[in-house]
């Protein structure tokens, strides 16, 4: 996917968001570090050019919620970075947004942070790319584009904020 | 990380810059309205004091609390160590029980290395006698680095009780490791022979000491420790050595003035000085709960090729 691609699925969801949600009310978009960070404020910004209004962003860290992080204590525990939310997500619409949804586990560890923040009215996910092979039961609500992948293949994101440059990868 | 924290020697420069920017996540977790997270569940931490603590025992266990471990405090006032049990005893006992971690406050300097040694718990050193009390330094530097944006060419300033205190010792350990320029004061018979050579100035001129500091860290007299005539007494320690409003005018105007607490007001510093605009102490025991959360989190992971060596000996 290059650039533009990028641009134009955003650019749909965003639309999209506001069909099935009728509009701005009550929403918040929760971007999960590194990449979902991102993507949630590039949202935020296609929405506000819609709609004149701005929606209420978040970053989400999800390190310490991870299922796998004492079961092989080998090596240097992850890195951990901070949470921001400064909004109460209670009542709220909140659109979880990551780049890639692959197992479903960190989407899961995300569901257990976010609602320690509140109760929110629902959770919906966001993701720019879905690449399948799921192990949980989850899934997306708005998808950029599903790319089928096998498993030993690996798919990487790039974003200007972070790389330098738009561009989905398969290796 | 290496398996145990037991001084500032343990952790690499890497692992200290680590050390900081995890407490920096882990401060906002106690601005959540649910000051928990799931990620030490199921690991069981032994709180070990054998000196009287309320700061240090307290953030050691709200941290653990706050990362979801289980945690139980032995106090010695109520331990077997009152009926003729040894460290080494207690020790294998507790690790009979297989704890993940052991915190453990002493009154004899080497105490937690001998925990360390017989111990395949990871042990953290919360104080041992006057040798090191590592997190309240990490803690000093993560305060100090709030404030300045660095610890690199700033001048610290500590005053006070050098000789007992291993908050001295870690700090400055920790502090030129950073890049500070750290100077020393208190009286000559406080000051241990040879403090230079761990690489600070050393003063009894506390003027000269505190003049254009970026930092002033206060040390408390610490008269249990005292078992001669340091000083001929306390007024007279507080007139040449306290901190008081006009000593702190020599110092940066933005200075900033820390204490690891307890503190003896009217001693080694002004309460108008403890109270004041400057003092950053309130924010150190804050600061506290956040740098030991980041320390536990960091320790829980793996263990380093041939750290273990130690322990399997």
């Amino acid at each position: 996917m290059d650039a533009d691609r990028i641009g134009r699925s955003l650019a749909r969801i965003a639309h999209e968001i506001l069909e099935r949600n009728r509009g701005v009310e009550e929403l918040a978009l929760v971007g999960i570090r590194t990449r979902g960070v991102p993507l949630a404020r590039r949202l935020a910004a296609s929405i506000r050019d819609i709609t004149h209004h701005d929606v209420p962003t978040g970053a989400l860290d999800i390190t310490l919620y991870r299922d796998d992080l004492m079961r092989h204590a080998v090596g240097t525990q992850p890195v951990v970075r901070s949470t921001d939310i400064p909004f109460s997500i209670d009542d709220r619409r909140i659109l979880l947004v990551d780049d890639v949804l692959y197992t479903g586990r960190t989407v899961r560890a995300a569901l257990d942070a976010l609602i320690e923040f509140g109760r929110p009215r629902a959770i919906q996910l966001v993701v720019l790319v879905d690449r399948g092979h799921r192990e949980l039961p989850i899934k997306a609500d708005y998808v950029g584009k599903n790319l089928p992948t096998s498993m030993s293949q690996s798919v990487q994101v790039h974003l200007t904020e972070i790389d330098g440059r738009d561009e989905v990868e398969i290796e | 990380m290496k398996k145990d924290l037991l001084g500032i020697a343990d952790l690499s420069d890497d692992e200290i810059y680590r050390v900081l920017d995890t407490a920096e996540a882990m401060r906002e977790i106690g601005e959540r309205p649910i000051k928990k997270v799931p990620t030490l569940r199921g690991k069981t931490i032994v709180n070990l004091f054998y000196e009287p603590s309320t700061r240090t025992r307290t953030s050691f266990e709200i941290a653990e609390k706050r990362l979801s471990a289980d945690t139980l405090n032995i106090a010695v006032a109520s331990s077997s160590v009152l009926k003729g049990e040894t460290l080494a005893d207690t020790a294998m006992t507790l690790e009979a029980m297989a704890p993940d971690m052991i915190v453990v406050r002493h009154a004899s300097s080497g105490a937690c290395h001998l925990m360390a040694r017989i111990c395949r718990s990871r042990i953290i050193n919360a104080g041992d006698g006057m040798h090191e009390h590592p997190t309240q330094a990490l803690l000093d530097a993560f305060t100090i680095r709030q404030h300045k944006q660095r610890v690199d060419g700033l001048k610290i300033a500590i005053v006070g009780d050098l000789l007992h205190s291993r908050v001295l010792r870690s700090n400055v350990l920790l502090l030129t490791r950073l890049g500070a320029d750290v100077w020393v004061s208190g009286p000559p018979t406080l000051i241990p022979p040879g403090i230079e050579r761990i690489g600070v100035r050393a003063s009894t001129a506390v003027d000269e000491v505190v003049a254009g500091a970026d930092v002033i860290m206060m040390l408390r007299i610490q008269q249990e420790r005292m078992q001669g005539a340091y000083f001929p007494s306390l007024r007279e320690y507080f007139n040449v050595f306290g901190m008081t409003v006009e000593r702190v005018k020599r110092a940066k105007p933005d200075v900033i003035i820390m204490h690891p607490g307890p503190m003896n007001r009217g001693v080694e510093i002004a309460s108008e000085v403890a109270d004041g605009p400057y003092s950053v102490i309130l924010e150190q025991v804050a600061n506290g709960v956040a740098v030991r959360m980041a320390v536990l989190y960091l320790l829980a992971g793996g263990v380093e090729e041939g750290a273990h060596a130690e322990a399997a000996a």
